[in-house]
Order: C-alpha cells, then sequence, then structure tokens
C-alpha cells in the first residue's frame, strides 16, 4: 500500500514500490494530463511538482514521494503562479500538438514560483529540460517573460 | 520494407496520379476507391447531407442544431498545426456567427464526402488543408446561411434580399429577429443554392486576424485528450516488442509464466513479427516484457548496417536513373562552359519522433472493429484494419483524435494495424502503446538521400543551366506500392525540376534507390525539403564561387519570381544583411518556393572554439498568400524553422546488423531551448489565394544554417546533420 498525497488529496494504492509515479498517475488514479515521452527523463512531458519542485515523474520510483506533495497539471491552476503561467500561455498562443505543454506549463510554474522575476538565463536553464517537438520555444519563452515581467 | 514491384491497379490510375503529381507536396491516389472520381470541393452542396436526424443543416461540413450550435466537421486532423480553428474561422465568416459558437468535430472516413482533392485521397498532409478547404468550407458556411435566409424571409414573408445575417441570428427589415436554431428544420426543407456567392477578402470579420486557437485552453490544463490518454470500458493497456530488424519474425517465446505472474498482467500475445503484453498498466506491461525471453528469427537483413546502405546509395547516386525534367541541352552547355561547379549533398534517414508515442484503442469484436486513434489518414487505416480482422470496410469504425506530434507518421497505420491484430485476438478492448524505444527503432523513416548538382556556368560565373541527380528511396512507391509509368518519384523531383532560378537547360534525373531493411516514408517537408537543400547550399555555392553576395546573386537569377525576389529582399533588409558582422560569424540564407507559399530564411550563426555553433538570430519572412490565422501561420514558421534545424544539426538514424541504433532521445537529440534564440517571423500581406504552412517553414531552414556555417568559417559542410562532422551548438 502507497500512501500518496496529490493534488492535495490523500490516497491509498495498492501500487509496488518500484512503480513509477507517471504510471500511477496516468494508468491507476486516471490523471492523463501528465504525459508518456520517453520513460528516461529526457523530455519533461512527465514534469509533475514534488513539494513544488520539477520533477520527472517517469523515472521517479512512487515509494519516493511518500509523505511529500505531489502536484500535477489537473491543479496547477489553482495557484496563482500556476493560472498566470495558463492564461500567458493562451495569450501568446504558444501551443501546437499541446502534447508536451503540461510538462512545459509545469516546468515553468516551478521557475516562476522560485524567481518570480526570472532572467533570460533562468528561464533557458529551467525550460531546456522540456523537449516540444513543434518547438514553440519562441513563444514558451514570450509567455514565461510576460510573465515575469508583470 | 518498400515494394519494389509496380502496382497495375495504381498505374491504371495514372491519370488521376498525372492530374495530381502536377500540384505540390504530398500527392497520393492509390487507395481511392474507384467510385470516386470528382472532386468534393467543386461539389460542396450537392454532396452535403441534409436532414441527417435532429442536425440539420450542410451536414458534411456544417451541422447546425436546434440551440443554433455550430458544428464544423473538419476533414483535416488537427495536430499543432491550428487548422481546424483556421477551418472553423471559414464556416464562422460566411455564416456570420461568432467563433466560440462554433465546435468541431472529426471527420468519419468518407472517401465521397472528404477527399482533398490536392492529395486524392482523405488524409491531412502536403501542406495542403487550408489549400483545399478554403473554397468548399467557406461555401459550406456561405450555402447554410443563403438557405437560412431563405427560410426566415419565407416565415416573415419578405423577400430574401431585404434579410441579412448576423451574430447566429437572421434579422429582417421590420425588425425581425430570429436565432439559426428556430430556423433550421424550415431551412433544410429549401431547395440548395447552385450559386453560392462568396465575402470579399475585404469585407471579412474574422478571417485574416488572429483567433485564439479552438483546442488550446483544454491543452493548457491537462483535459485534452490524446489517444493516449483515452479510456474505454474494459479496456487494458497493451504494449509490444517488435523484432528488432524489418522483415524478421518471431521464432520462439520463453518465460511466460514469469511475466504473467507481474501484478496487473493479463495476457501474452504472439504476432508474427512481435509479441504483445496486456495489463491493467504500461508499467507492467514492460516489466512483463522486459520478463519474457523472446527469440527472434532476424530474417534476411541481419547483416546490413549503415555503411553498407550508404555506400550502395552513393555508388548508384553516379547512375542514369530516368529523366524527371529535361529543358535545353545540358549536354552542350557542360560541354561549352566556359567553367563548371559540381557538388553532392548528402542526407540521413531520419526518425519523426513525436512526443505521443504510436498509440491506438482497438476493440474487435465478432461484428465490428472500432478503433479510437488519432491518425492522419482515416480512410486508410479503416481499410487496413478491415483486412486485419476480417472484416468488410465499413464495419470498421475509426474515432479520430487529436494527435500529439505527426510530422508524416500518422500517415502511416503500422501501429494501428498491429492494435487490430492483437485485439482480434482478445474478447476486451486494448489501449496499444509503444514504448518511445519501439516508437524510434519501428519508425517508417525519412529516406537517406545523395543530390548530385553540375552547373554550367557563362563567364560571369552565373549557371547556364545544370544537372541535377537525386538518389534515394522512393516514397511515393512505398506509400502506394509502385510508381507511375515513367518511373519518378513526382514528390522527389518536386522543387529540382521547377526551381525559382530561370536556368536555360536543366536536366533532373530520378535514380530509385530502395534502401534493404528500412521502412520509409513521409516527413515533414517530404521531397521539397530535400530538394530545397541541395539546391539552396548549390546555388549559394556558385555565389561564394563567382565572389558574389549570396542574396544578390540569387535576386538576379529569379527574375521571373516576384513572390520569391521579394520575401528574401525583405528578410535582408530585417537581418541588415549589408552589414558586416565580425570574424567568425555569418548569415546564411535560403529561399523556398513550394506548398503555395514562399519563404525567405536567414541563419547568423558564431563559431565558438573549433567547431562549437551559437545561433544568433533566427529570421523567417513568408508570403503565403492571405493569411487566414496570422498568428497560426506565424507558430508554424516558428516551430516549422526549428523542426528543420534540429534535424540538420543533429538527426541522423544509424543501422547496424539491421537495426536501427538510435533508440532514445539521448541518442537522437532534439532542439531545446538552448540551441536557438526566438524565431523572428514576418507574414508579407497579401490577398493571394493561401498557401500551404505546416511544412513550409522547415524547408529551408537547412539551407540556411549550413551556408552561415559557411559565412562564418568558409567551410562548406555538405552531408548532413552537421553532428556528423563533430558540430554542436553552444
Amino acid at each position: 500500500m502507497q500512501k500518496l498525497m496529490v493534488n492535495g488529496v490523500e490516497h491509498q494504492l495498492d501500487v509496488p514500490d518500484d512503480m513509477p509515479l507517471l504510471w500511477v498517475l496516468r494508468d491507476v488514479m486516471g490523471l492523463t494530463g501528465t504525459k508518456y515521452g520517453c520513460g528516461i527523463a529526457q523530455c519533461g512531458v512527465c514534469t509533475v511538482h514534488l513539494d513544488g519542485h520539477a520533477t520527472r515523474s517517469c523515472v521517479l520510483p512512487v515509494s519516493a514521494v511518500a509523505g511529500r506533495q505531489v502536484t500535477t497539471i489537473e491543479s496547477v491552476g489553482e495557484q496563482p503562479v500556476g493560472q498566470a503561467v495558463q492564461k500567458a500561455w493562451l495569450e501568446h498562443e504558444v501551443v501546437q500538438c499541446g502534447y508536451c505543454q503540461s510538462g512545459q506549463i509545469m516546468s515553468a510554474v516551478a521557475l516562476l514560483t522560485e524567481h518570480p522575476k526570472a532572467s533570460d538565463e533562468q528561464i533557458v536553464d529551467a525550460m531546456s529540460g522540456n523537449l516540444c517537438r513543434c518547438a514553440t520555444y519562441t513563444r514558451i519563452r514570450a509567455a514565461i517573460k510576460s510573465v515575469s515581467q508583470a | 520494407m518498400s515494394d519494389n514491384q509496380s502496382s497495375p491497379a495504381l498505374l491504371s490510375r495514372r491519370g488521376l496520379l498525372k492530374g495530381g503529381a502536377a500540384l505540390s507536396g504530398l500527392i497520393i491516389s492509390a487507395y481511392l476507391p474507384p467510385m470516386v472520381s470528382r472532386s468534393f470541393a467543386a461539389d460542396v452542396v450537392k454532396g452535403a447531407n441534409l436532414g441527417d436526424g435532429a442536425e440539420k443543416g450542410y451536414g458534411a461540413f456544417v451541422r447546425i442544431d436546434h440551440t443554433g450550435a455550430v458544428t464544423v466537421i473538419s476533414p483535416k486532423i488537427e495536430m499543432g498545426q491550428g487548422v481546424q480553428t483556421g477551418i472553423a474561422m471559414m464556416v464562422a465568416e460566411e455564416l456570420e456567427v461568432p467563433l466560440s459558437q462554433v465546435t468541431i468535430a472529426e471527420a468519419p472516413p468518407n472517401a465521397a464526402l472528404y477527399t482533398d482533392p490536392l492529395l486524392t485521397f482523405q488524409a491531412t498532409g502536403g501542406s495542403t488543408s487550408t489549400r483545399y478547404t478554403w473554397e468548399p468550407l467557406r461555401k459550406a458556411g456561405a450555402g447554410a446561411r443563403m438557405v437560412l435566409i431563405q427560410a426566415a424571409a419565407l416565415r416573415w414573408n419578405v423577400a430574401p434580399s431585404l434579410c441579412r445575417a448576423e451574430n447566429g441570428r437572421v434579422l429582417g427589415p421590420n425588425n425581425q429577429s430570429a436565432g439559426y436554431g428556430e430556423l433550421v428544420d424550415a431551412a433544410a426543407a429549401l431547395p440548395l443554392p447552385t450559386d453560392i456567392p462568396l465575402k470579399p477578402i475585404n469585407t471579412f470579420k474574422l478571417l485574416g486576424k488572429s483567433a485564439q486557437r479552438l483546442d488550446t485552453p483544454h491543452k493548457v490544463n491537462g483535459t485534452a485528450k490524446f489517444t493516449i490518454d483515452l479510456q474505454v470500458p474494459g479496456m487494458l493497456i497493451a504494449s509490444t516488442r517488435t523484432c528488432p530488424v524489418s522483415g524478421g519474425t518471431l521464432r520462439n517465446l520463453k518465460n511466460e509464466a514469469a511475466a504473467k505472474a507481474i501484478a496487473g498482467v493479463r495476457d501474452v500475445v504472439r504476432l508474427d513479427n512481435a509479441v504483445a503484453v496486456t495489463a491493467t498498466n504500461f508499467w507492467a506491461c514492460q516489466q512483463a516484457l522486459n520478463a519474457l525471453d523472446i527469440e527472434w528469427d532476424m530474417g534476411p537483413h541481419a547483416g546490413l548496417d549503415s555503411a553498407k546502405l550508404d555506400k550502395s546509395l552513393f555508388d548508384a547516386s553516379a547512375g542514369d536513373g530516368v529523366f524527371a525534367h529535361k529543358a535545353g541541352d545540358i549536354a552542350s552547355a557542360l560541354k561549352n562552359a566556359s567553367s563548371r561547379f559540381e557538388a553532392i549533398y548528402e542526407q540521413p534517414f531520419l526518425s519523426h519522433s513525436p512526443l505521443e508515442p504510436m498509440t491506438c484503442v482497438a476493440h474487435v469484436r465478432a461484428d465490428e472493429c472500432e478503433l479510437w486513434v488519432g491518425c492522419q489518414a482515416p480512410g486508410l487505416a479503416q481499410m487496413g484494419a478491415a483486412k486485419v480482422c476480417g472484416l468488410p470496410v465499413e464495419k470498421v469504425v475509426i474515432h479520430n483524435q487529436l494527435i500529439g506530434g505527426g510530422f508524416g507518421r500518422r500517415l502511416e497505420s503500422d501501429f494501428i494495424f498491429q492494435a487490430v491484430d492483437i485485439a482480434r485476438k482478445l474478447s476486451y478492448p486494448i489501449k496499444l502503446i509503444w514504448s518511445r524505444e519501439e516508437d524510434m527503432t519501428h519508425d517508417r523513416y525519412r529516406p537517406h538521400y545523395v543530390d548530385r548538382l553540375n552547373a554550367a556556368l557563362d563567364k560571369d560565373l552565373r549557371p547556364v543551366g545544370w544537372e541535377h541527380r537525386i538518389a534515394g528511396a522512393s516514397v511515393v512507391a512505398a506509400y502506394l506500392g509502385g510508381l507511375p509509368a515513367d518511373g519518378v518519384d513526382f514528390d522527389a523531383v518536386e522543387v529540382a525540376k521547377d526551381p525559382i532560378y530561370t536556368l536555360k537547360d536543366l536536366q533532373v534525373r530520378y535514380i530509385r534507390h530502395d534502401p534493404e531493411v528500412i521502412p520509409v516514408s513521409w516527413w515533414r517537408g517530404v521531397g521539397p525539403l530535400r530538394s530545397t537543400y541541395a539546391v539552396e547550399c548549390f546555388i549559394d555555392e556558385l555565389a561564394h564561387n563567382a565572389k558574389a553576395d549570396p542574396v544578390n546573386y540569387r535576386l538576379g537569377l529569379m527574375q521571373s519570381q516576384p513572390r520569391a525576389q521579394a520575401v528574401l529582399r525583405k528578410a535582408a533588409e530585417i537581418t541588415g544583411w549589408d552589414k558586416p558582422l565580425p570574424a567568425g560569424s555569418g548569415r546564411g540564407v535560403a529561399v523556398s518556393a513550394v506548398f503555395g507559399s514562399f519563404v525567405a530564411t536567414i541563419v547568423e550563426l558564431e563559431k565558438q572554439g573549433a567547431k562549437g555553433l551559437r545561433i544568433k538570430r533566427l529570421v523567417t519572412v513568408i508570403d503565403c498568400g492571405f493569411a487566414n490565422n496570422p498568428t497560426s501561420v506565424a507558430s508554424q514558421m516558428e516551430g516549422g524553422t526549428l523542426f528543420g534545424l534540429s534535424a540538420a544539426l543533429f538527426n541522423e538514424i544509424l543501422i547496424e546488423n539491421g537495426q536501427v541504433q538510435q533508440t532514445n532521445f539521448h541518442q537522437y537529440r532534439q532542439i531545446r531551448m538552448s540551441d536557438a534564440p526566438p524565431v523572428e517571423v514576418h507574414i508579407v500581406d497579401s490577398v493571394e489565394s493561401p498557401g500551404g504552412v505546416g511544412e513550409t517553414g522547415a524547408v529551408p531552414a537547412a539551407a540556411a544554417l549550413v551556408n552561415a556555417l559557411y559565412a562564418a568559417t568558409g567551410v562548406r559542410e555538405r552531408r548532413l546533420p552537421l553532428s556528423r562532422s563533430g558540430y554542436f551548438t553552444v
């Protein structure tokens, strides 16, 4: 039995210790906003927050998150920064296919929570672990800057 | 494996193929059911299906219900290119409804209604979507508006000309007002108009102004459902291991009991060339696949590697092949030239690697096969699936879905057929999800190519003409099962046989050389991307050979191409092309004219150390005719430019022992935010018919990069990717 705190709600789940958090979220809990892309922490589409920090859930055993707060794209909009980022994403028309954008937004929210006035360099550092095959980087940058300069 | 045999069925439809081949980009005509010979575009109203149950309106494309809600049935799938919003805008403009009142539904496979005449089958690809829908979708909206107005006019006993439509309502001369929902029943009973005038561009309220996409709000909060996110009752997850060598088969399978003992695992399914496991979750599937002891018969291609494949192609490229184009007399021109210039360009195999791996939900019952899958060619998927499960085509139901990245990959249905093959052996629905490793090693790859160019130059070192030999696998033949009688892959030679530069003598030879082992397919930018790389690098080399400015040299040779000249001039102006850069920095340019659009892209880079490249500026200017939704055009150009650069910098699929060596993104690097600056896009104001933009940005990117590298370093690289020669981004 794993005790999990996801989006502010406690869950008791009968899953193996070593099952990556990603698959617990997606296939056990039905929270499919967090995506699978590579399974080896190379693409960032599985990014969630662990106690507010951006973390790749595809390589994180579920046992490692016991007692910690997991936040996913489904609830990040309840935070003011999350809401601001989602709004900026729409205003800048960032999204193309959209598959990576949950992960992009989770990385951006973690960045802007820690560094509300993130510099260009901090933006590149925080976001370069998130791949986008549609290559929406131009607008991701602009959207983050619009929040950091607000 | 591509089929080397020509298909008689295809060749007998040569007329169609030829008609299509005159157009740009991806053109397909096999698989077209024989009864469909007309273009739906020319027949939008007659083809529409009025009075379809409770939903009334132009049923093929537009439906309006009793509440006035408008559903646009999109013949084009959304994979990030913004096409469904563009289509909704076309309908909303003519129907006089706010865009917010429109929802999109995916068109089911139906060749009679949804065949794209530019492709000659129902598909999303070849940057045809806006070009094709521009007239029929506006007509569908306008036609619906006309009968709604007529219905209101009859109700009020006034002339239709005294009524007008606005904001989802018809307004009459005496302050009458009726919502579309109240009028649909009466409108549906009216005869369909045969003459449907369209609004003049200068009266557009929506089209031409940037609109927020309809699909994006769900994509920023995790609620958008891609195929990989779907749940159907009773469904289990499935995943596969497919024989690592194409053409190999499953020989033996052991340790099944250990695999099935893993918590959550239900079944192990043997396929001809693969093993599938079903389980309650994807991770258990992977654990079980790892636990299995799988013995493959690697088949006849297990000895092949990239060195052999490359040598074989390179040797073949010196051959004569078949003529794809012949104007003037290049042999004499070369003989009499005051000088000649030759170059050989090589481009590698490429994977698509969309971030959503290949995924398909399949439920095969005794009398029906139901599929939920994001696919670019639903009609082909339906026909192939029917074959796999042995049901009639009409018993295969496809629910098309949002696509998490296509780039051509989902024009193929191999993964759909695999899902059907598994599901037909099971009593429950499955969601087949390929691991990234399966996805990358079992792609249908962009072929490797060799382009040889040999120019005859006049005394001013300008080309009188050139010979262009194109050697590579035929994607057209792989997709259609054969080539037209002339043996020319019309996609591969596009751009090469119709360059923007005026050449008195031009000869293009096509040398078909299909690789053993590696299945090939369409990749964003298709043939024009490959040809543009070769031609735009070559013209740049000629300019430098003449010690001429690469922009001016090009302009002097493209006098019959005013739109191409204009984008080139604009890009030069934006970047300050005339202003010299410090030593070690350089600008490279490339121009393309394909998919009905004109693009000039300029890359500015700085060399750091021996092989470090810092891309400092990216500018792209597009004339795509009338820009339906300008923000979507800009997005496609930004992303397309980086997509093209990503491959040119980093990507190459390599083969050893018949097996693809790149298994995941650590070995198949993609461009990241740290690799490139923002892309600056300029859209030329135009009222010409819309051109395509989905692939357009990718097309000139590689040549602009390689030309910039030359400008910065004096080193001319001709073989992609640049990482192969040791370059890396800083």
